[in-house]
């Protein structure tokens, strides 16, 4: 068992590493240098930049960014500043620093992605488990129809039609200012309960296919036909036999949705003008603000990859098999 | 008993393409209703893009100021825009973007899936390691994150929006290809083959390309879905196809928003063209999954460990166990 928790942590850096070099890199890839653009960008009047400043020369601010050392140092002084100092660079914009810009986005874009996700695990676990043990019935036809109708009907149609049309019909839109939820718990759930339920019937349908395949794996094991040919009644064979076994692959289709999640707060908060990370991204990509789009991508990629490592661990100890390999 | 597992095996073995395709839509048009129905609708999709230019009724941009924000009527089907454009006719141009974005984008998304999971699963060892480090890398980045970042970085276009989808596609998808090679490997057939002197070259193309066309086939039909949706998601935030060129995700942004309260037809025709033709194909992409391999997925967990068929399955198949 340690073993194996060792063999993954050590996988798990090498991913990092590249998983940073990657994000550095993006920004670093923008034709014509970031410096062009950004001197074009705070030398015009108006474009809220340097805040009244001249604008700088272009020595100045090759400097200021430090990128008159090659790349592999500017690599080595923007990981060290992560890791050493956990400082981010300022935002190119406001010049505040990035990880004061994103922090209080991110409770915003949990909560969302909390609560999408559970209302789709709501969904999907039951819907898929029946439409496995019902297998090529109506019932499953329909559950399958059902499912591949969720995947198919893109979420920010939903969500731009939840915006117009009850405001046609009933005068109604959802509001637009977010109420935190240490100052009033059900007005913030009343927020952000129909972003959720968007993105989480959206996920739900990918969710049940899977669940739906994880089951049928699990039902035509042999020891499934053993408890059937036992004559055990259908509800035991599936709650006590299949329903366990099955349900570990529902930790890796967790993990596996994570970034699905994440990419979809990103339209969803825009939608719904959520104060989030998404829609922080967005901004901030539209204002060729890159401190702030590298701080973003590095924050979610790593979370991304710390949670796969803790499903892949949940793994180990819930699969025996997996321990004795 | 023999015998019965030498008539499954032999179709795996001597199976050439042109039979696998046949038997394919033979299948899907017998046996899988709701698959020929996402069949017809893909066709459909085809027809419509490919012949945009004779079957809408007005210019992709005539503008038409007079019959601005008109609702559905004998001129025009589905209302008029906020210029006076025909919204039928952009919603046909549109579906010429969506079908040259995701044929092209899934053509090379499986290209790299198969280079990149054919080199990484048949040689193995050190180089497989360092490469799946990359892949793992590459898919904890959420991929409409990574898609708008490098969107914003080449430009608004048609080609950027195609190589950015393929190759995005192409590394995640390259896994479950790993996946389904690293399976064939393990049959006695490879070794076999390997044992008599058979070359490299000779193995993968024998051996390896013809039984990994199964996951090739089912990742290509359910992945058009996932392209087109991603097309459609990239240009309403607006980094997808600039304008004039219509695209559906594109008709639904925020430039119209304002005005469709006042023409609310605006809102419905795109979306629910995105939505009739992603259903469409996901139905077909199932339905060819169902025939061709219930089983061979990879790379979901490591629970169905992504193995091929082994006889004793064949055989609880093919006795109608399923």
């Amino acid at each position: 068992m340690r073993n194996y928790l060792i063999r993954r942590l050590l996988l798990l850096i090498p991913t990092l590493f590249i998983v940073t070099v990657i994000v550095f890199l993006m920004v670093r890839l923008v034709p014509g240098t970031v410096v062009d653009v950004l001197l074009a960008e705070l030398a015009t009047p108006g474009s809220g930049g340097t805040q009244g400043a001249t604008a700088p020369d272009r020595e100045e601010l090759i400097r200021k960014m430090g990128l008159d050392v090659p790349i592999h140092i500017q690599y080595g002084h923007w990981i060290s500043d992560i890791i050493l100092h956990g400082d981010f660079g300022d935002s190119l914009r406001t010049r505040r620093a990035v990880t004061e810009t994103i922090a209080p986005k991110i409770p915003v874009t949990l909560e969302l992605g909390a609560m999408a996700l559970v209302l789709a695990m709501l969904i999907s676990l039951p819907l898929g488990v029946y439409s496995a043990i019902r297998q090529d019935t109506i019932g499953d036809y329909v559950g399958r129809s059902i499912a591949i109708a969720l995947i198919a009907i893109p979420s920010f149609w939903v969500a731009t039609m939840v915006m117009v049309f009850p405001s046609i019909w009933w005068h109604w839109t959802p509001s637009t200012e977010y109420i935190p939820l240490t100052h009033d718990p059900w007005g913030n759930i009343r927020m952000l309960i129909i972003p959720a339920l968007i993105m989480g019937t959206h996920m739900a349908g990918g969710t049940m296919r899977m669940t739906r395949t994880m089951m049928l794996e699990v039902l035509r094991q042999d020891y499934i036909r053993t408890a059937w040919s036992k004559g055990l009644m259908e509800r035991v064979v599936v709650i006590r036999h299949a329903l366990k076994n099955a349900f570990i692959p529902v930790v890796t289709i967790v993990g596996m949705q994570l970034p699905v999640l994440l990419g979809g707060t990103v339209i969803i908060e825009q939608i719904f003008v959520l104060p989030g990370m998404g829609r922080l991204m967005l901004e901030a990509i539209n204002k060729r603000d890159y401190t702030i789009v590298s701080g973003i991508n590095l924050l979610i990629a790593a979370f991304v990859l710390v949670i796969n490592l803790v499903v892949d661990m949940s793994y180990g100890f819930l699969d025996p098999r997996v321990r004795y390999k | 008993m023999v015998g019965a597992a030498e008539s499954i095996s032999k179709p795996v073995a001597q199976s050439k393409k042109r039979g696998l395709l046949v038997d394919l839509i033979t299948r899907l048009v017998k046996e899988k209703p709701l698959g020929l129905i996402g069949g017809i609708i893909f066709l459909i999709l085809l027809f419509t893009g490919i012949f945009a230019d004779l079957l809408a009724p007005y210019g992709m941009n005539e503008v038409n100021l007079v019959a601005r924000l008109s609702p559905p009527s004998a001129q025009f089907w589905l209302g008029t825009d906020t210029v006076g454009r025909d919204i039928l006719s952009r919603i046909i141009y549109g579906a010429r973007v969506s079908m040259i974005v995701g044929m092209a984008a899934m053509v090379l998304s499986l290209t790299i899936s198969v280079t990149i999971g054919i080199l990484s699963g048949f040689i193995g060892g050190k180089f497989d390691l360092v490469v799946q480090r990359f892949v793992d890398a590459w898919i904890c980045f959420p991929w409409l994150i990574i898609l708008i970042s490098v969107m914003s970085l080449l430009g608004p276009g048609l080609w950027q929006m195609i190589i950015v989808l393929g190759v995005s596609g192409g590394i995640g998808g390259s896994r479950i290809i790993r996946s389904a090679v690293i399976g064939i490997k393990e049959n006695m057939y490879v070794a076999s083959a390997v044992a008599v002197g058979a070359s490299t070259p000779r193995i993968l193309a024998h051996h390896i390309l013809p039984n990994i066309l199964p996951p090739v086939i089912i990742m290509f039909s359910i992945g058009i879905g996932g392209v087109i949706m991603a097309e459609a998601s990239l240009s309403f935030l607006g980094f997808g196809i600039p304008p004039p060129q219509p695209s559906w995700g594109g008709m639904l942004s925020g430039q119209g928003r304002e005005y469709m309260l006042l023409a609310p037809w605006m809102a419905i025709w795109p979306g629910l063209a995105l939505s009739v033709v992603i259903y469409g194909v996901n139905m077909l992409g199932d339905a060819v999954r169902d025939i061709l391999d219930p089983r061979m997925r990879g790379g979901i967990g490591r629970y169905g460990g992504g193995k091929a068929l082994s006889i004793k399955q064949k055989l609880n198949k093919a006795s109608g166990l399923q």
